[in-house]
């Protein structure tokens, strides 16, 4: 990492830290809301940042592993509140590390077969095909009855962890950074690795990749199931943070955010979906509280950012990437 | 005389009316540095690509140690011993030449699902890449990504790539292409020496390269192989002289 790299991230880092301090200082709980929010945007951004950003895999479905996971803490937390067993007589459960481990159980059964499927496809066709099948999960949801439907799911309760109160926001965002944290641990190990070194060149040249013997369709299996994994985490805190599993959580526009979240950083970065998700809940709350149309000249910022910094905000921040 | 490694026979392959590859039949030897000379667009290209698998033959068989490669794909065949250099250079643009190079090493070991460890502080990755750009004297340029190497160095690194893979076979398509003088003699003498370690298949336009090097040459012409022979039956050819040596001898 260059120096100025790592300056960049240090000032995105203190950037984070700043808005629970001026929470708190300013007695402004809903700044906290916010932050937690950019937390667990940056997280499901990060997971799809292991496909997109470094196997190059432009994934448009990546919603469907996110409301997963919101559906699965919102599923699991109201037969346990209902004393209700799930399926087979299971017991359902409250606790936050079952339910997160569940939902990154489901999300990698369930983006196995879409991965496998969607993978023999590429560039247009993948984004399509993901984006169907994504669709198909959300239409299942909205005409699903039993867990709200069109309504969603509301929690009574956010799920329990051990020693903290998720109630209050702060430990609440504490325990949504630790996971931000270790996520970008695992994607900065996954990046060095032998896995990420077959996983960038199946981005840069498949052909490269496949004359020296690697097929890049398991490398990039592989990298879609745990990507769909990390998101499903996010899903999970997503819907404790707002006490809801929504179908909005499924939608298309999600996927396109998380996109978005990554374009607008830099998808080269390992802060990159983190300075996205930043900006991109900034300019939501500003240019949001000002007009109704605030997608409008998100789109516009968007286009300034594909036409002349191509890197996102690391890119301008940090300079060009170099590769070790 | 040794069973052939490779053995080509009857391979056709058309696009649309063209006959790029018109029943083919080749053999690779031990030991042996078999060239395929012929003008451009006689199909020398397209014929690596099937013996790699990157494109489907339409009829005709390929084996490779005594084995059919049909249903095998690409990455199927470089792991069983195919190595190849592309006649347009295809390497991880982004990476190093270091990095490249370490690609084929750990595809050799057969370990690319290992998730954690850092490549770069991994001997039994840098030292054979190291080593191997190190014999093909691109040490120097070790940490320079692909993409700002001149064109002669990405040549030199793609043979590094495939030394790295320790093939039973080497594929080359016009290694020399835009070497210089010096970098072709360099590359002459290096090929000459690498013909122990494992036969090459020849793709070359260099004409002083192919009848220093070559112990058998094939010439396609339209997708045909019009001759086969010795440097010297070859020189003689008068069909050969007419479809494409010309003025060179
Ligand atoms: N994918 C393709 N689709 C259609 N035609 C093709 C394709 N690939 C090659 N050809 C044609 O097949 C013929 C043989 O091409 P090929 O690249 O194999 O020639 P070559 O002998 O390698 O020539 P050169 O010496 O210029 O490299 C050419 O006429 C070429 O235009
Ligand atoms: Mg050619």
């Amino acid at each position: 990492m260059s120096a100025r790299e790592t300056a960049a991230n240090i000032l995105i880092v203190a950037l984070l830290t700043a808005i629970p301090l001026a929470a708190i200082v300013l007695d402004e709980p809903f700044y906290l809301t916010l932050a937690t929010r950019i937390v667990i945007l940056a997280l499901a951004a990060t997971g799809l940042n292991i496909a997109l950003g470094l196997g190059g895999l432009v994934s448009f479905g990546h919603a469907a592993f996110f409301g997963l996971g919101g559906y699965v803490a919102g599923i699991l937390a109201s037969h346990a509140l209902n004393m209700e067993p799930l399926v087979f007589g299971l017991p359902a459960t409250q606790s936050m590390p079952v339910i997160a481990l569940v939902a990154i159980a489901v999300a990698a059964l369930v983006a196995l077969p879409i991965g496998a499927i969607s993978l023999r496809t590429s560039g247009v066709y993948f984004i399509m095909i993901t984006l169907a099948f994504a669709q198909m999960i959300y239409y299942f949801a909205v005409s699903w009855p039993a867990y709200g439907g069109e309504d969603g799911l509301p929690m009574a309760l956010r799920n329990a962890f051990p020693l903290v109160n998720t109630a209050k926001p702060l430990p609440f965002f504490l325990v949504c950074l630790a996971v931000l944290a270790a996520a970008l641990v695992l994607f900065r190990l996954i990046r060095g690795s032998r896995f990420g070194a077959a996983l960038q060149v199946g981005r840069q040249n498949p052909t490269r990749l496949a004359a020296v013997g690697i097929s890049p369709f398991g490398i990039r299996l592989a990298a879609f199931v745990i990507s769909a994994m990390v998101a499903a985490l996010a899903g999970v805190l997503f819907a404790n943070l707002n006490r809801f599993a929504s179908p909005s959580m499924l939608s298309w526009q999600m996927s396109g955010e998380l996109i978005v979240l990554i374009v607008l950083g830099g998808k080269d970065r390992l802060l990159g979906p983190l300075a996205g998700a930043m900006l991109y809940v900034f300019f939501e709350y500003t240019l949001g509280g000002l007009t109704e149309r605030w997608q409008f000249f998100l789109g516009l910022i968007l286009l300034g950012v594909m036409l002349f910094a191509r890197g996102g905000l690391l890119g301008i921040l940090a300079g060009r990437t170099r590769h070790g | 005389m040794a069973e052939p490694v490779l053995e080509i026979r009857d391979l056709r392959k058309s696009f649309g009316a063209l006959k790029a590859t018109d029943g083919v039949s080749l053999d690779l030897r031990p030991g042996e540095i078999h060239a395929l000379i012929g003008p451009n667009g006689a199909g020398k290209s397209t014929l690596i690509h099937q013996i790699c698998g990157s494109i489907p033959p339409d009829s005709g068989t390929i084996r490779f140690l005594g084995r059919d490669m049909a249903g095998i794909g690409m990455a199927g065949r470089a792991g069983l011993g195919l190595g190849r250099s592309f006649q347009v250079s295809s390497l991880a643009q982004e990476f190093s030449a270091l990095r490249n190079v370490m690609l084929a090493v750990q595809a050799r070991q057969g370990s690319s699902f290992r998730f954690f460890r850092s490549v770069m502080g991994d001997r039994a990755l840098t030292d054979p890449a190291r080593a191997m750009l190190e014999r093909v004297g691109l040490s120097a340029r070790a940490d320079v990504p692909a993409a700002s190497l001149s064109h002669g160095e990405r040549r030199q690194l793609e043979i590094a790539v495939a030394l790295a893979l320790e093939p039973k076979i080497f594929l080359l398509d016009e290694p020399m292409a835009g070497m210089g003088p010096e970098g072709s003699k360099n590359l002459t003498k290096f090929l000459d020496g690498l013909r122990r370690e494992a036969p090459i298949l020849l793709v070359e336009h260099d004409m002083d390269a192919v009848f220093a090097l070559a112990d058998r040459v094939s010439v396609l012409v339209y997708g045909r192989v019009i001759a086969t022979g010795s440097v010297d039956d070859i020189r003689r050819d008068a069909a050969v002289r007419s479809a494409y040596l010309g003025d060179a001898v």
